[in-house]
């Protein structure tokens, strides 16, 4: 890069420089947009993952990602969620807050829950230790050497094991809960720090329909307050909550809309849809 | 699928119990009673009465304690967070350096060649004055506190580079090994002003007590064990904090843990400073009582030894890392006193035949066996628990 080209980039008038910026921050969402995603680009070894990605969730939005496998759903959740570095792009949480150089931890006290594809819980810990460690508090190595759990937290924990149906549960290891209730703790832990944007990977499964259907009902009921991003292939299970539907191919979006536009949308049909019956 | 199941949560409700069930409490009773019991039957019985405890087997018995408490020391770091360290033989060799290089300045004028002022083997070499890293070590304050504060910050320094890399697994154990291993070249060094191959030797005495005598020989050996329960209680009530738990759930699931905002790193590196720390005193208890430290100390195959004592005590119980490193320790003066070269072999075989059958080591068996007696498991009914750690074994 030149001499000039970097005094420009230092000097840019639309943004504050890293040291004077305010690290307590709220959210801003002014306009209305809690997730902004522009220009992304990533590859691996020459396969493009994602390739010129933009997406832009709304404040209190339940939102589904659908897109074949490789489509770059869960690479693109690994990129907002601090796991994996883009090449190129920005990703903005509100107006004001640049998710690009921030690590995991920041990002999740930030106020984004991440849920793995694959049910990970602390299966030595009890359902209560795992929300105890889940909740929103002081993460540092010393408050938490010798933290303890206040009466507010305590009720916070029984209201989100009643929310997540594991009431009669709590004192059970996680590791002998059946693969849906996993699931739904995992979906709790990321209840107990009270997040703004939920990301969600995969959450029915190896669920059974019944286990489907709760789960559904329980994302439908946590988006207004909470905006939540769901990815899934079962596509009665997206028809059942979603409002708007965004598909992703090669890595970049091909459709956006509610499920009837999208499965009436000629390019989708060609490319995901197509094969179906 | 429900086999599976079966075995993956056998696995964690043997967890719990151990985690639970297994009180620390009574142990230390026993421990600090068999303690007294050994020094009384020393200083206070004839020597030819029937219960008389020789010196000898004071000493013996304080080496043992000091190598529980290095098992404790990876027990905290390998059974709670899964870093398995190779290498934790050199926190507990340099405590011991730093111990033996007090020792080394009590000696004064006493050595072969009357220095008053240097060690023997430096007058040997030919050296003039002192390092500048031996200087203050003739206080004992000052030793103390380089056994805390060496294998910590040597610790915290690995530890730094290797966790925020996000270096884990195999890769972490043989970083360790290396570790070690270049420090036991380094100390065989003439030029390192650590005595090179010898070592430390020839102590005299310690705070002006006569390290042979039997009084001498017993305080050390009712310190090491009070100092071993005082770290073992400390351990584990730090495990039973919120911290423990997030120790234990970088074990199960790091990435789970950083996701919901943990700086695991910084929790990784704090145990292994806590835990490199134990290691050092160990070491600083070790060299007084056995009278010497050579580079001997740093050998790789000490710091695999120390995981053979944690995983046949049991990981992950604290108390189980004590009871193997007493036991295959006295295995070890008992084997190699009858079949000298047959003591690796038999070591050999107790790793392959406890991670065969006893996955979860002795305390593994012993929770095993109670389950069998009283239905005390908090998960399950007892029978359903004895079936799935029986099918957790064959799993093994």
């Amino acid at each position: 890069m030149s001499v000039l080209e970097t005094t420009r980039e230092v000097m840019r008038r639309d943004q504050v420089w890293p040291f004077l910026q305010d690290n307590e921050t709220q959210v801003d969402i002014s306009h209305q947009v809690l997730l902004y995603v522009e220009g992304l680009n990533l590859s691996f070894d020459g396969f493009k993952a994602l390739n010129d990605l933009n997406l832009y969730i709304n404040d209190g939005e339940l939102r589904c990602l659908i897109g074949a496998n490789g489509a770059g759903k869960t690479t693109l959740m690994d990129v907002i969620t601090g796991k994996t570095q883009c090449d190129s792009g920005t990703v903005y949480f509100g107006q004001s807050i640049n998710l690009l150089n921030k690590d995991e931890a920041e990002i999740a006290q930030l106020g984004i829950g991440r849920k793995f594809q694959k049910p990970t819980v602390f299966e030595a810990h009890t359902v209560m230790d795992n929300l105890e460690l889940s909740l929103k508090s002081n993460k540092r190595v010393l408050p938490t050497l010798f933290a303890s759990l206040t009466g507010e937290e305590y009720d916070r924990i029984d209201e989100v094991l009643e929310t997540i149906g594991l009431k009669g549960e709590r004192m059970l290891l996680a590791g002998s809960l059946s693969h849906g209730q996993k699931q739904w703790l995992e979906i709790g832990m990321l209840l107990m720090a009270n997040p703004r944007l939920l990301l969600v990977d995969e959450p029915v499964a190896g669920m059974t329909i019944q286990e489907g259907e709760r789960t559904a009902e329980l994302l439908t009921s946590l988006a207004g307050e909470r905006t939540v991003v769901v990815v899934e292939h079962d596509m009665e299970f997206v028809r059942s909550i979603a409002r708007t539907v965004t598909v992703l191919h090669q890595g970049s979006v091909l459709a956006e809309g509610s499920m009837d536009d999208i499965q009436n949308n000629q390019d989708v049909i060609e490319v995901y849809l197509g094969e179906a019956p | 699928m429900s086999n599976a199941m079966n075995k993956i949560m056998g696995r964690y409700t043997g967890w719990a119990r151990i985690n639970g069930e297994s009180k620390v409490a009574p142990f230390v009773v026993l421990l600090l009673a068999v303690t007294v019991l050994a020094s009384a039957c020393n200083l206070l019985l004839p020597a030819g009465s029937m219960f008389y405890v020789s010196t000898y087997t004071i000493t013996l018995l304080g080496k043992y304690l000091c190598y529980a408490m290095l098992a404790l020391a990876v027990d905290v770091i390998w059974g709670y967070c899964g870093i398995l360290s190779l290498g934790h033989g050199a926190f507990f060799a340099l405590g011991g350096y730093a111990m033996g290089m007090y020792l080394m300045r009590q000696i004064g004028d006493r050595g072969v060649y009357g220095n008053p002022e240097l060690p023997d083997f430096m007058v040997f070499l030919n050296w003039n004055e002192l390092p500048w890293f031996w200087q203050g070590m003739d206080q004992f304050w000052l030793a103390m506190l380089m056994v805390l504060l060496v294998p910590g910050v040597l610790a915290f320094v690995f530890g730094w580079l290797a966790f925020r890399s996000r270096v884990t697994g195999v890769y972490l154990s043989i970083m360790t090994q290396a570790l070690t291993y270049a420090l036991l070249l380094a100390f065989f060094r003439n030029e390192m002003g650590f005595g090179g191959n010898n070592g430390l030797t020839d102590f005299k005495d310690i705070l002006g007590f006569d390290l042979q005598a039997d009084s001498t020989r017993v305080s050390l050996f009712i310190i090491t064990a009070l100092l071993l329960c005082g770290l073992l209680i400390l351990s584990k009530k730090i495990m039973q904090t919120r911290f423990g738990k997030v120790i234990v759930a970088v074990r199960d699931g790091e990435s789970r843990a950083r996701f919901i905002g943990y700086r695991t790193e910084h929790y990784k590196v704090w145990l292994f400073v806590y835990s490199a720390m134990i290691a050092g005193i160990a070491g600083a208890l070790y060299v007084p009582q056995v009278g010497i430290i050579n580079p001997g100390e740093f050998s790789p195959v000490n710091s695999i030894e120390i995981v053979i004592w944690v995983a046949v005590g049991g990981r992950g119980t604290l108390i189980g890392a004590i009871i193997g490193a007493i036991l295959v320790n006295y295995a070890k003066t008992k084997f190699t006193a009858i079949m000298p070269d047959g003591w690796l072999f038999a070591l050999g075989a107790m790793f392959v035949l406890v991670t065969l059958y006893l996955p979860k080591g002795l305390m593994g068996l012993l929770s095993q066996l109670q389950g069998d007696k009283q239905p005390t498991a908090p998960v399950d009914t007892p029978l359903a628990n004895d079936n799935r750690e029986q099918k957790s074994e064959g799993q093994a």
